[in-house]
């Protein structure tokens, strides 16, 4: 199966009597890299959750073209890759071993080439036998990131892709979700590094407490829409404490 | 190889591979259970002579107690780098996760019994390998059955806070019928006059709680893992 969008329609997701989605609706399109911004708390990595099928909406719908997480199950998992905050590695297993393990699990096809192709994207040829627990973040950013696109998934979820990276690592990993774009991917990066990610985004949303907005284009930088986009709904969440 | 029984296999061979390198739950639980027996051993053999029927029930309570910390441990694991999400999203059954870690766990308890069941033999002068065939189906039975339902209380309570008191306190009143029947089943192979047929019928019960046990949580395991 494939999909060629995704659409959240009025989803929201509470956890007991918190909020963490409220009414989000948005559509991407393949071909597109979208920038999820918001604070701290703000709920990016719960709509990167309920978008990679880990958790379900407590109420609204989420579609994958004509599908559904319900209609699709495995299938629809085999198109998903998802960078999560923890990286979903496990640090005893080298390199290869890690990513043969979920190679396997994903039944790519030759994985002994796609996963040595990985870890040569990933710059751990010399380091590929040795566990990953001697790894720094950097190392274990780039290797989790190829792990999550090593079945070459048409959505791509990417929680704060550049933690940890140096100066080299986060260029590379520019012209990866470029070239993601190019492939017709459907890419979206929660970030708070705004001034990485603006060259490459088509277009920004944010979410803050649990609502999401679009940052409307414009000249001015990514920084400053971004904080126009969140002044008024930071004074309207204040608005209310203060009477 | 189908892609259940694939998944099944690739799921426990990671478990062994992570266990062979980093041995902390095979010395852990193997610690745990020969300090168990021992300090049993002290409490209930006099002049070289052990309470009668004490020793099948001191290897249970070891089984028990060490399948516990194993259990707990198995999914610690794939909490600490949230490895269990990863596997959740992967497109593949979710019940062959289940398999695979429950496979993973009897792995490693049964290299645990290979050193307590002789311990026990030894510590309570039992005869643990008189009818070898028939111990070792109440082990693997009993040991399964356990693991079982421990596997999916193990999974489902991973992101509980106070999981650690959460699952012996959810694991042994469930399990309690496959613990009763392991120890009366060994028992019935170590007294005086060795009761053959009730060994055979403990070891009956034990694999229909089995078969119970593993539908149930086959069943139930994708339910209780979506969030």
């Amino acid at each position: 199966m494939d999909f060629t969008s995704v659409t959240f329609t009025d989803v929201s997701r509470h956890f007991g009597r918190r909020r963490a989605l409220s009414g989000v609706s948005f559509r991407c399109e393949a071909g597109e890299v979208v920038a999820l911004l918001g604070p701290n708390g703000a709920g990016k990595s719960t709509l990167l959750a309920v978008a990679s099928t880990l958790l379900e909406p407590t109420s609204g719908r989420v579609q994958y073209g004509e599908h559904t997480a319900r209609s699709a199950r495995a299938r629809l998992r085999a198109r998903i890759g998802l960078l999560g905050h923890e990286l979903f590695v496990y640090p005893e297993l080298s390199p290869s071993e890690n990513l043969m393990f979920f190679a396997r699990l994903y039944r790519v096809e030759d994985p002994d080439a796609r996963v040595g192709a990985a870890i040569d994207r990933a710059g751990l040829t010399a380091r590929r036998d040795d566990p990953v627990s001697g790894f720094s973040r950097g190392m274990r950013q780039r290797l989790a990131l190829e792990r999550a696109l090593l079945h070459d998934p048409r959505l791509v979820l990417l929680d704060e892709p550049f933690t940890g990276l140096d100066d080299a690592g986060t260029v590379a990993l520019r012209a990866r979700l470029a070239a993601l774009r190019d492939a017709r991917r459907i890419v979206v990066v929660a970030t708070h590094d705004l001034e990485t990610v603006e060259p490459i985004v088509d277009r920004a949303l944010v979410l803050q407490g649990g609502k999401l907005a679009l940052i409307a284009p414009g000249p001015d930088p990514l920084r400053d829409r971004y904080r126009r986009a969140c002044e008024p709904r930071a004074q309207a969440a204040q608005a209310p404490r203060e009477s | 190889m189908n892609p259940f029984a694939a998944t099944v296999w690739h799921v426990m061979r990671k478990d062994l591979l992570i266990e062979v390198r980093s041995r902390e739950i095979l010395y852990t639980t193997l610690f745990f259970a020969v300090s168990c027996v021992l300090v049993f051993a002290f409490g209930f053999v006099r002049e070289g002579r052990a309470v009668e029927d004490a020793a099948a029930g001191i290897l249970w309570i070891a089984i028990a107690f060490s399948g516990t910390l194993a259990l707990g441990r198995a999914f610690e694991r794939e909490r600490h780098n949230e490895t269990l999400r990863a596997l959740m999203l992967a497109p593949v059954e979710r019940p062959a996760i289940y398999l695979g870690k429950l496979l993973g766990v009897l792995a490693l308890l049964g290299a645990v019994q290979l050193v307590v069941v002789p311990l026990v033999a030894v510590m309570f002068q039992a005869r643990l390998f008189a009818h070898p065939l028939l111990m070792l189906g109440l082990l693997a039975a009993g040991t399964t059955g356990f693991a079982a339902v421990g596997t999916l209380f193990a999974a489902m309570l991973v992101r509980a806070r106070s999981r650690d008191v959460l699952l012996p306190v959810l694991l042994y009143p469930i399990t309690i019928p496959v613990i009763i029947a392991g120890v009366r089943g060994t028992a019935a192979l170590l007294q005086a006059e060795v009761d053959l047929p009730m060994a055979r019928a403990w070891l009956s019960m034990l694999v229909f709680f089995d078969v119970v046990f593993i539908t149930l949580a086959l069943w139930t395991f994708e339910p209780v893992m979506t969030e």
